[in-house]
């Protein structure tokens, strides 16, 4: 059982308990038994070489760019490389599946252990895995009519999949698309997977099921194929209101696999295959066992970038941010890029991180911007992040300032400041007089103040911040206020 | 270990045959009789030993060749759909995928 | 030259390269020969016109100097192999008229030698039987008896090399599929060493027992064909051994080491398994299998008692094993993107049923239920994984029995040729009849079928020699000595 520093949030007293499997297409050139290519969007079927499909007399050959990317998994997650391990034929008739059997690992496989650790709110989570294997991808079917026909296309048929499977150690729905989203960070940052979830290359699979705390475990159903962080929160909502619902009218839950609706909101069970569950895995005599030596992976470590969460770390300490600014800033290697940037060129780390996280985050999600496509760089910023330091210009106009630069309206800091006149007022002679013309035209309010009423400070300041068009700094005002008031 | 018809057409079915009824019968009386031999088997004594997926293992360490990550394949779809029963615009057909 | 079908791989291609005759004239003169023997069964396809090409291709070598000795020699390949421009059917319903995009590595390497393909022979289904009775084309006839079977899995090449079709021909071996055929047909065969040829283009049955080898009416023929056969297939075949190319005619006709050339094998140590002499073998395959073995003594070889405790235990081993991958491996045939797929069908389910109940026939689905079943739910155990033990036991055994002699030797199959129908209607009596045969695959162990006699209504017994990996060479070497010394892989069937 996993350490919970609080207690699991119940939904109408029950205990949800989630695990994932997630499907990562690997990012490498050819497929992971055959050479054709993996590249996404081809004319069916042309990239579908003999090997892929099945063709009478074919064999697999093993990809080593796969092999690798699931030893650079292990080692971001923790995990033990296993020295040796095994591919499994899972047998079962599917279209998509053109040798009648998968070609996976069954009781060895290449991965085994790890964790992923991700902030939930303020509260670090870790979430075990069992395990990660090495598979291949079945192809597609297309079911516009055909004459009444599917149309079977078979480009995808043995592009390499990583099958990352977790210990059932979820409590909510939210803790869950977090998991997922940490590993879908985890992935794209060390290259192994492009993370298009809309091409298909991360596919979450989730196991829900619903107890009372303290019971066993419940019967779990599998919600397949979520790709989509945002379906994903909805579909585990939805499947655990139904599950407790069920529950509660008396029924026991069966175990099944389900497909999330997102016209309808809701989870409904696939058509039962009734001999699903009889894969007859036994070792592919057609391969060898797959062996990893030590210096093999010593040699991928010595080429890992720094992962996120060992730079989370360095600039907690180099910075002295919170854990939780370096965790969001670490979010990808660009965004952390674009931090210690503006972090270093303004000497100002936890004002960037703000910055950061708050108007160009924001900024870019409103405009479905990745960081690569900021319009204003990190010097830039640095620069506007020096004018607030060293006051001369406040929070409020900087942020004026930011909306010039983002649209291209002006290229330099300090321009755009002269041109729109955002420069505080920092002489206090001059702010002197405009709160004493304050205080004497709002006698009563001033008078309220003295008898005790503390908002009516608030009130002030306003008006001094107002009449001084903004360019007041709003602490001297504050602290000049305070002093005349007395 | 006797199998029984029930048996014989849920292999049947995991294995996508479509037996008769005679066929069923007939097939169920030869698996029982191949089943008989199998049942030596029984009296030896395993433990401990790996088992053999690979012959030459009892010599040699046979262990997974690894091929650089490259995609030298050409698209040779016509060639490799020459022998297909049904094809429509590159797509295999088959009658439709309910899921 | 009307004698040309008598002539042997290396007596061919002697007389080629000699211009005594050309490519074009024995391709030719066998593809007119193949046409008058039909009644055999032992050719399902011809491409004339592709072979005449191939031949010319070969004549045109030999102008530009070039020399070899397979180049412009035609031969036949057993319908395992899939090949471009002939149809690939492994004697099944369910790829009739299949064109493969690509060559098998096997039919490529020799193709590179240069020898030419006169069509695609005959099998059991998917190489599943030992009689060629399980073709879902015509049986085969054995050429010494219409009357019996040629043997199988490799009936057709078996048959095609003992009637004179072809001076040689591709076979593969899975649990004796070359080794009792040739057997049965007074020819030579050698299966090599698991992993020493490719298996890339072969169908499939069982992945970790299928070998392809030669078929021939020599040693040398066998060890010429072999060359070109065998080698490391990195890019294709996981499970090639990256194990050097050997010339396997190297040590033909040379003394073993310490011997004289009267006395060729002196020093060679013949184990003979005391389970492969027992009442099992019919006692006239015994009596022309210990005459060989004199001939072996007067060569010089030394016999020596030795036991393979397991080999009765072969058999359910083997038919647990083999059955259980090829169930695996026919998987791939669905109707969806090659092969048979029915005409008539509810839906997709009904149309999976439907085209692998039809495209196969009774012997491949008797075997796909037995291997569904071994690898199902609850008996994986119990069965596939016992088996899988018990075979390292077995061939543990043979390397026991390797520290005592240098080649195991006895009969291939308890009898001779049987009557075509005799055996149909039981198949575990055509199981147990494998008894020979079938450790040396379960080991992955080189063996060959050497003629050594007649028996029973006058049809051809093998010897079988077995040696240890790799040893293909020494194997050789040996029934090339005794085929020296003896003439019976020199008869010829009465008509042809």
């Amino acid at each position: 059982m996993s350490d919970k520093k609080q207690a699991s949030p119940l939904v109408q007293g029950y205990e949800v308990v989630i695990g994932f499997e997630t499907h990562a297409q690997l990012a490498t050139q050819s497929k992971i038994f055959s050479r054709a290519p993996t590249a996404f969007g081809a004319e069916p079927n042309t990239q579908a070489c003999a090997v892929d499909l099945a063709l009478p007399g074919t064999l697999p050959v093993m990809n080593r760019g796969a092999v690798e990317h699931a030893i650079r998994l292990g080692l971001a997650l923790g995990s033990h490389i296993a020295e040796q391990s095994v591919f499994a034929r899972k047998n079962y008739f599917y279209p998509d599946l053109p040798k009648g059997y998968q070609i996976s690992q069954f009781e060895i496989p290449v991965v085994q252990g790890g964790e992923v650790s991700f902030f939930l709110g303020d509260e670090k989570k870790t979430v075990r895995l069992v395990r990660a294997h090495l598979e291949e991808d079945a192809g597609k079917s297309l079911h516009e009519e055909f004459h009444g026909m599917s149309g079977i296309d078979l480009n995808r048929a043995g592009t390499p999949l990583l099958e990352i499977v977790t210990e059932p150690d979820m409590r909510s729905s939210a803790e869950a698309v977090a998991y997922a989203k940490e590993l879908h960070k985890t992935v794209t940052w060390i290259g192994i997977c492009d993370g298009n979830m809309q091409e298909g290359s991360f596919r979450c699979d989730a196991n829900v099921s619903v107890r009372k705390p303290g019971e066993p475990l419940g019967t779990r159903r599998e919600i397949k194929n979520l790709n989509s962080f945002k379906f994903m929160q909805q579909a585990i909502d939805y499947e655990v209101r139904w599950q407790i619902e069920q529950i509660e009218d008396g029924h026991a839950i069966q175990q099944a696999t389900v497909l999330f609706d997102p016209d309808t909101g809701e989870t409904r069970a696939m058509r039962t295959k009734e001999d699903a569950a009889d894969y007859r895995y036994f070792p592919d005599p057609d391969l060898p066992p797959l062996v990893i030596a030590r210096d093999w992976v010593e040699q991928v470590k010595a080429n890992m970038p720094e992962l996120p969460r060992q730079m989370a770390a360095r600039l907690v300490q180099t910075y002295g941010l919170p854990e939780y600014d370096a965790t969001t800033l670490t979010q990808s290697p660009a965004m952390a890029a674009y931090f210690e940037t503006a972090a270093k060129a303004s000497g100002q780390a936890k004002m960037a991180s703000n910055w950061i996280m708050g108007e160009v985050s924001r900024r870019l999600n409103n405009e479905e911007k990745d960081i690569a496509q900021v319009p204003v760089s990190a010097d830039t910023l640095a620069a506007l992040l020096k004018r607030i330091a060293d006051g001369t210009v406040s929070n409020n106009a900087a942020k004026q300032v930011v909306d010039a630069l983002w649209s291209g309206e002006g290229s330099d800091v300090d321009a755009v400041i002269e041109a729109k006149g955002l420069k505080q007022m920092n002489d206090s002679g001059a702010l002197e007089k405009i709160i004493d013309e304050v205080m004497a035209a709002n006698a009563p309010m001033v008078e309220q103040f003295r008898a005790g009423k503390d908002k009516a400070f608030n009130a002030l300041v306003g008006l001094v911040m107002k009449a001084s068009k903004g360019k007041a700094n709003p602490q001297q005002a504050n602290d000049l206020l305070k002093q005349k008031l007395q | 270990m006797s199998l029984t018809l029930s048996d014989i057409g849920r292999i049947a079915n995991l294995a996508r045959l479509e037996l008769s009824g005679t066929q069923s019968e007939r097939m169920l009386g030869q698996l029982n009789g191949f089943f008989d031999i199998v049942e030596q088997m029984n009296a030896v004594d395993t433990t401990g030993v790996e088992p053999l997926a690979h012959p030459t293992a009892v010599i040699d360490h046979v262990s997974l060749r690894l091929r650089p990550d490259v995609a030298s394949e050409p698209n040779n779809r016509e060639a490799n759909q020459k022998s297909a029963p049904a094809v429509e615009r590159g797509l295999f057909l088959v009658p439709k995928v309910i899921e | 030259m009307n004698e040309l079908h008598h002539l042997g791989v290396a007596e061919l291609a002697a007389a080629i390269a000699d211009k005594k005759t050309s490519s074009v004239e024995a391709a030719q003169h066998l593809l007119a020969r193949a046409k008058e023997h039909q009644n055999l069964g032992a050719y399902l396809a011809f491409n004339e016109d592709l072979t005449l090409a191939q031949a010319q291709a070969a004549d045109a070598r030999i102008a530009a100097g070039e020399r070899g000795p397979l180049l412009g020699v035609p031969l036949a390949h057993k319908d395992i192999f899939v090949t471009q421009g002939f149809p690939t059917t492994a004697g099944s319903k369910m790829l009739a008229g299949y064109q493969s995009p690509f060559d098998a590595t096997v039919v490529s390497q020799l193709a590179a030698a240069g020898a030419v393909t006169l069509g695609k022979l005959n099998c059991d289904e998917f190489a599943m039987g030992s009689g060629n009775d399980n073709s879902a084309y015509a049986p085969v006839h054995n050429p010494w008896d219409a009357a019996r079977v040629p043997g199988g899995s490799s009936g057709g090449s078996a048959a095609a090399v003992a009637a004179r079709l072809v001076p040689a021909a591709t076979g593969t071996d899975t649990g004796g599929s070359i080794r009792q055929p040739a057997s049965f047909t007074g020819i030579t065969g050698i299966k090599p060493t698991y992993g020493r040829c490719s298996r890339y283009g072969m169908v499939a049955f069982a992945s970790s027992l299928d070998q392809a080898g030669p078929m021939a009416r020599s040693a040398a023929d066998c060890a010429t064909l072999l060359t070109a056969m065998a080698g490391p297939d990195i890019d294709r075949d996981s499970t090639s051994l990256d194990h050097p190319a050997e010339d396997y005619t190297r040590l033909l006709g040379l003394p073993r080491e310490g011997a004289t050339a009267a006395q060729p094998l002196k020093g060679l140590r013949i184990g003979l398994p005391k389970e492969f002499f027992g009442e099992g073998c019919a006692p006239d395959v015994l009596a022309a299998v210990r005459a060989a073995l004199s001939e072996y003594e007067k060569l010089g070889a030394t016999l020596v008692d030795i036991s393979l405790p397991r080999t009765e235990l072969s058999i359910p081993v083997y038919y647990i094993i083999a059955p259980a991958e090829a169930s695996s491996n026919l998987s791939r045939f669905d109707g969806v993107k090659f092969g048979h797929r029915a005409a008539k069908f509810d839906d997709l389910a009904d149309m999976y049923k439907k085209s692998r109940s039809e495209g196969f026939g009774p012997e491949v689905q008797r075997r796909i239920m037995i291997g569904t079943y071994v690898l199902s739910h609850g008996y994986y155990d119990a069965y596939y994984l016992k088996a899988q033990q018990i075979r390292r036991l077995i061939a543990q055994d043979f390397q026991q029995a390797f520290t005592q002699c240098d080649v195991i030797a006895g009969p291939v199959a308890p009898t001779v040729a049987w009557k075509i129908g005799e055996k149909s209607d039981d198949p575990v009596a055509n199981y147990l009849a494998d008894i020979y045969t079938l450790s040396t695959s379960l080991a992955g162990l080189p063996g060959m079928s050497v003629p050594a006699g007649f028996g029973a209504a006058n049809m051809p017994v093998g010897l079988q020699l077995v040696g240890n990996y790799f040893k293909e060479g020494e194997l050789l070497q040996t029934a090339h000595a005794f085929q020296q010394a003896t003439d019976w892989h020199l008869k010829t069937p009465e008509g042809y």
